[in-house]
């Protein structure tokens, strides 16, 4: 690990003023993932600016208008435990619980879990090409081994996916983020937008600026319906999506579905929600359209279906 | 870069000055010797570095000593000693709960504060209901302590012993 600067924040306006003036500076919290690939020395901040203890950040509150605002700083596992959570926004709590360990849960952080990295193989080993660790190196993951690689969104340069689970639930959920910048203006930005698509600039992850942190997600009010996440993996637990579909459906067949481990960020086309009451195959085709796979993700495609079909059983039995 | 920090280790307390990369892990084994807590991946992935911070239990290879200025800190050193043994620790020498025994004070932190994240009703991947209070069965045991490995392959014993150390103190 390359050798930093470390010091501790005193309000979210502060840290976004000093991550944002201090060349090579990060915000640090959980830490599970920059530390991870700190050790890889693939992220190599000079200066990490701990916002762990920020005060107020780790809490959930009622929101006037009847959602919820979760401190960025709050705890996956404290996020799927919230009584409130599991009532309301059932689909968030399953889809925190699928991933990572329990050790894992109770370090990463709510903003920290949208903005983490991909798991391309490629981009953890420095010894690769990789687009995304080293603009312009190439991508060995087209051509290489790409079994868990994205088939929507990616590019002619990086096919690498976002392998959030919770993500995905907020993008269900149309959840917004509440950032601060370093004038100490503060904005807000659907996770719908968030994330952006690789394109020809794939270290390029998001519209953040420069030192802009998240402060917290806000949760319009709950939608009622009943709730899926399905994950499909290697093993049981503890492992990253091959595909997941999380889906909100309501009495009368109407309702909304993303998924995960398909695309570079969550999965989401409003149009194909329209088409839930006329099954799977049709709601599939529209949330896939285009879809580019390799021959080890192909895969995806039917997987994709047969797991949408399942749950839509699930929740019409 | 090197930054002072205090720790409370197993009720102990700790001034240290260290290097701002050291972990968690490191600072344990390394300037406090207490060599129970293993490096087996230092990457989050094996659960042998697992110790119990301010109630939680978490990867110590993956936090920064520095980020724990004054927090308390439980190791597998602090559970129980010979002669006055924590009941997790009984438990698995009962059920012969390890071969090697490089994963097993992970697996023993973890397991006690999967016990507690029980009772504090804390929700699994595999609770059947969301609603009702979490419960205790074997398939949750199973689930929560997917990130500790074994290469052994001691699971079922370590089950057992988690089962056993469960009922006891119900």
């Amino acid at each position: 690990m390359r050798t930093f600067d470390y010091e501790r924040a005193t309000s979210p306006a502060a840290a976004a003023a000093r991550v944002a003036g201090t060349p090579g500076a990060r915000f640090i919290a959980g830490g599970t993932n920059l530390l991870d690939l700190m050790k890889l020395e693939i992220e190599t901040p000079a200066h990490l600016v701990d916002i762990s203890r920020l005060a107020g950040l780790d809490r959930i509150e009622e929101t006037p208008e009847g959602g919820l605002r979760i401190g960025a700083l709050v705890r996956n596992s404290d996020l799927a435990a919230d009584r409130r959570v599991r009532r309301d926004y059932a689909v968030l709590a399953r889809a925190l619980l699928a991933g990572a360990s329990g050790q894992l849960r109770n370090k990463a952080t709510t903003a920290g879990n949208l903005l983490q990295r991909t798991r391309c193989p490629y981009f953890y080993d420095g010894n690769q090409p990789c687009n995304k660790r080293m603009a312009g190196s190439g991508c060995a993951a087209i051509g290489g081994f790409s079994r868990n690689h994205a088939v929507v969104g990616a590019s002619e340069v990086c096919i690498a996916t976002h392998p959030s689970d919770m993500a995905v639930a907020m993008r269900l959920l149309d959840a917004i983020v509440e950032t601060v910048r370093a004038d100490g203006s503060t904005h807000a930005i659907p996770v719908a937008t968030l994330l952006t698509l690789p394109g020809d600039t794939p270290h390029v992850e998001h519209g953040l600026e420069p030192g802009e942190l998240i402060t917290a997600v806000t949760l319009p009010p709950p939608i009622g319906g009943t709730h899926v996440y399905r994950k499909v993996r290697d093993r049981s637990s503890y492992a990253f999506a091959l595909i997941a579909v999380g889906m909100v459906v309501q009495e009368d067949g109407s309702g909304r579905v993303a998924l995960g481990g398909v695309a570079p960020r969550p999965w989401r086309v409003e149009d194909a929600d329209a088409l839930l009451p006329r099954g799977a195959r049709a709601t599939v085709e529209a949330l896939l359209t285009g879809a580019k796979t390799t021959s080890e993700n192909a895969f995806k495609l039917p997987l994709v279906e047969r797991t949408l079909v399942s749950a839509l059983a699930e929740v019409r039995p | 870069m090197r930054h002072s920090l205090a720790l409370t280790v197993n009720g102990q307390d700790h001034a240290l000055e260290l290097d701002t990369r050291t972990t968690l892990l490191d600072a344990l084994r390394e300037h406090l010797h207490l060599t129970g807590a293993k490096k087996g991946c230092d990457h989050g992935q094996c659960g042998a570095c697992t110790v119990i911070v301010e109630g939680r239990r978490i990867n110590s290879c993956l936090t920064l000593a520095v980020m724990h200025d004054g927090d308390a800190i439980t190791t597998i050193e602090g559970l129980g000693a010979p002669g006055d043994l924590h009941p997790m620790q009984a438990a698995f020498i009962k059920h012969d709960g390890y071969q090697c025994g490089y994963c097993t004070p992970g697996q023993i932190c973890s397991a006690v504060a999967a016990l507690d994240e029980i009772r504090a009703d804390m929700p699994s991947h595999v609770s059947p209901d969301l609603d009702a209070p979490a419960t205790f069965s074997g398939e949750e045991i199973r689930e929560r302590m997917s990130g500790n490995l074994c290469r052994c392959g001691a699971y079922s014993n370590i089950v057992d012993a988690i089962t056993d150390a469960a009922e006891e103190r119900v």
